[in-house]
């Protein structure tokens, strides 16, 4: 294999596994904040186990975010020297500024939170997790303004072959980019809904601190079903966006091969990739027009005439990204989002009828609905970010142009199987915890581990 | 002045930051098995550090960061060039992190203890990796005519780049000594005490040989004059102050002057590397300066104007989140966050 592939690999790997735990800290922020907040206001100690329960949760899943993100930062570097020299004039300002207003903020005002129950007031204390919040939000901002230009590059120009910024203001307020962040700082809140609402209907099933859960029952449907409506409207509103921009894109999460007005929507097909077309499809007529345009009219520009445009653009090549992974993972994606809206709608009028036992009895397996974000949020980035493919940056830069050429694929081989071997490692280890925190129920968020008592044994003393 | 000289100090002050307060996090580190002898001890030595680790991390994030913004083409050769020491350091610091969240999350000794030495040897590692990458920084590396690191992993691992790196390790196990005997009380106060004095000697010693190693170091020190022979002695010299200080039991004092040999370690290493950012042993005409391997005025002026308003802001709630931790921590179980 070589160096791109493998860099390829170890890129989509490492970001996966780092958006894994990203957009639970993003969501899951905002809940102990609220619930913070709710004690504060009503003094009611339920709240604050509450908040100390799930925000226990927060924290481990939080680490893991953290010490996977700094990866990514160095990656760009380390991998991707190429495509760094090239865009770092515009790329890397905004990473920078997001340690600076941002990361920062967010890691400083957590160490704060953890450690001063005791030391400051009690509203200081959750006007602290609201700051944790915001910053860690204003991150995905900063974060989806760099992806943004990625996607679809504004606000530049090219001077001696390196895209330069000639308008920050521009790089900021990119379409794109402002669609990303909606659609993941919604995302954020119902993956920790999601989780939430799972762990929740777990001790409800398991009649533990019923009426602290409930709370949070009512609280992660009421959220979680405002929130997955919204990822679908921004998700909507991205894709209709995206068929102007990056057309191409656009067509392979439909294996939409041939321009056609009005178009016809794939729900499900069959792809012959070499042969650039669909073999079968069950389709619904005229609404994938209807979806851009919300007319059943509108000419849709299909695969292989965006392919014959851009081999005039930028001459001969092949311009088109893997349409079965661009197609599967919209339909997984779109099908999670779509469950989601309907099962958070199916736990407000459980809450609503006030839990009849009946329903609690036969709820057990519902605990498997936390990992439908998780499903959804793989899925999303992973088609986010092939479809941009053959490109590392739309139309400027091919992602074979942008390794670092100095990398041998020994090299890049070690690096690939340390992250595997040491992220597979801690993703034991964090699921174990989580789980085993997220069982005990309320009391682990106030028993704080008990130290072991006696002498560290510090020599091996014969026999032992 | 003009902007590439202003972005340089910049990026010098983000990693000089990062190397004072991270510096004295990778000391505890270091330092947790030896000093604690008992879980509360262990856990007492971690909450010193544990409200302000995470954020002092930042510091080495947002240097990154700054560099690629500001010097696109130093981030992309440094990064892609020193690959596999990088990787190590990422390993490193992945080890670390989780190692202050996950160690008390189960009772079992074996657990709790293995993370203990995990934290230790990763943080060891974190340190002299730094040291290594900056020595080499300064001392040159292979680099071709496209901006192209040419050696391999070994070619990092030369005489003066290892003395770097034991270097920054003893100044990391001084510097943390003296701020555990700033921030934890009786005995565990005491045997920091200790810790500072059995490692103050290595500290003194290894600066100084990198120092003068440096010194003959043909791109470095020799051709930069006076304020590049200053930088060190000073360095040397607050080095020694604090020894005194802690001689005297005046721990303030103490911490202070080893942060200010800290810093201005770090600052002798940027001084000499001026006007490079990184010097080529291939051919000087190679070496990346503030110039070429800078990105255009337009970005410069942008950070510029985000970071001057930023900096100052960041510094005053970081320093805040010292006043509010400022007791001493006790090993006492009851009173512990654990």
């Amino acid at each position: 294999m070589d160096i791109v592939v493998l860099s390829r690999w170890q890129f989509a790997l490492t970001t996966i596994y780092h958006f894994f735990f990203v957009p639970l800290t993003l969501g899951l922020a905002w809940f102990v904040a609220i619930l913070e907040t709710m004690y504060v206001r009503s003094g009611n100690p339920m709240y604050k186990r509450l908040t100390k329960f799930w925000g226990k949760l927060f924290l481990i899943n939080y680490a893991m975010g953290v010490v996977t993100g700094i990866v990514m930062e160095f990656q760009f570097g380390m991998n991707w020297s190429e495509y760094s020299r090239f865009v770092g004039d515009v790329f890397g300002a905004p990473l920078a500024v997001e340690g600076l207003l941002a990361f920062f903020l967010e890691s400083t005002f957590l160490g704060v939170w953890i450690f001063g129950w005791e030391r400051i007031s009690k509203k200081l204390h959750a006007a602290v997790m609201w700051i944790v919040a915001i910053g860690g939000n204003l991150s995905a901002f900063w974060i989806l303004a760099a992806n943004g230009f990625m996607q679809h590059p504004v606000g530049y120009e090219i001077v001696n072959g390196r895209a330069q910024m000639t308008n920050f203001g521009a790089l900021l307020g990119n379409t794109r980019a402002l669609y990303l962040f909606l659609h993941t700082f919604f995302a954020g809140l119902v993956t920790a809904a999601f989780f939430m609402l799972g762990f929740s209907i777990y001790h409800l099933v398991k009649k533990q601190d019923e009426e602290a859960f409930r709370k949070s029952f009512v609280l992660s449907a009421v959220i979680g079903l405002i929130s997955a409506v919204a990822v679908g409207g921004a998700g909507h509103a991205q894709g209709v966006y995206l068929r102007e921009v990056q057309p191409m894109a656009a067509a392979a999460s439909e294996a939409h091969y041939e321009t056609a007005d009005p178009a016809d929507f794939h729900l499900i097909a069959g792809i012959d990739q070499e042969g650039r077309k669909t073999t079968w499809s069950i389709t619904i007529p005229k609404a994938l027009s209807f979806l851009y345009f919300f007319k059943w009219e509108g000419e849709v520009e299909g695969l292989n005439q965006v392919q014959a445009q851009y081999e005039q653009l930028y001459g001969p090549g092949n311009y088109i990204p893997n349409i079965p992974i661009a197609f599967w993972t919209f339909r997984a994606m779109v099908g999670a989002g779509l469950l989601m809206v309907l099962l958070s709608l199916g736990a407000l009028i459980i809450a609503w009828k006030k839990y009849p036992e009946k329903w609690i009895r036969r709820s057990g397996w519902l605990v498997w609905i936390i990992f439908l974000p998780y499903v959804a949020n793989t899925t999303g980035w992973l088609l986010t970010e092939t479809g941009r493919q053959p490109w590392v940056v739309h139309g400027l830069m091919q992602t074979k142009d942008a390794v670092s050429p100095n990398l041998t694929p020994a090299t890049v081989l070690i690096s690939l199987i340390g992250f595997v071997l040491i992220y597979a490692a801690l993703m034991v280890i964090d699921l174990y915890l989580l789980v085993k925190f997220a069982k005990k129920g309320l009391s682990a968020g106030d028993m704080d581990s008990v130290p072991i008592t006696g002498e560290v044994e510090t020599k091996k003393k014969g026999g032992k | 002045m003009d902007l590439n000289i202003l972005w340089f100090i910049l990026v010098a002050i983000l990693y000089a930051g990062f190397f004072f307060l991270e510096g004295f996090d990778f000391g505890v580190g270091m330092l947790l098995p030896s000093l604690g002898r008992k879980d509360v001890e262990r856990r007492a030595i971690i909450n010193t550090i544990g409200p302000h680790w995470d954020g002092n991390e930042v510091w080495l994030i947002v240097a990154g960061g700054a560099t690629f913004a500001a010097f696109p083409q130093w981030y992309a050769t440094l990064f892609s060039g020193f690959y596999l020491g990088f990787f190590l350091l990422l390993f490193a610091l992945i080890v670390r992190g989780v190692g202050f969240e996950f160690r008390s999350k189960l009772s079992a000794p074996r657990w709790r203890y293995g993370w203990d030495w995990a934290i230790a040897i990763s943080s060891f590692f974190a340190a002299f990796l730094l040291g290594v990458v900056f020595t080499n920084l300064v001392r040159g590396v292979p680099i071709d005519g496209d901006m192209q690191y040419t050696g391999g992993f070994f070619t990092l691992l030369n005489p003066i780049s290892l003395l770097g790196g034991l270097a920054v390790v003893m100044l990391f196990l001084f510097h943390g000594a003296n701020f555990l005997s700033l921030k934890l009380s009786e005995g565990l106060r005491e045997r920091s005490h200790n810790a500072a004095r059995t490692y103050f000697p290595a500290a003194l010693l290894f600066a100084l040989g990198l120092f003068a190693a440096l010194l003959f170091t043909p791109s470095a020190f020799s051709a930069k004059g006076v304020l590049s022979a200053i930088l060190p002695v000073l360095a040397a010299a607050a080095l020694v102050v604090s020894r005194v200080m802690m001689g005297k039991k005046k721990e303030g004092w103490a911490f202070i002057c080893s942060s200010l040999a800290v810093v201005l370690t770090v600052a002798a290493l940027f001084a000499a590397l001026f006007p490079n950012v990184m010097v080529s042993s291939t051919d000087a005409a190679n070496s990346l300066t503030i110039y070429n391997a800078s990105s255009a005025p337009y970005t410069l002026k942008v950070i510029s104007i985000i970071a001057a308003i930023m900096v100052p802001v960041v510094l005053a709630y970081q320093v805040w989140t010292y006043v509010v931790f400022k007791k001493r921590v006790k090993a006492d179980a009851k009173n512990l966050t654990y």
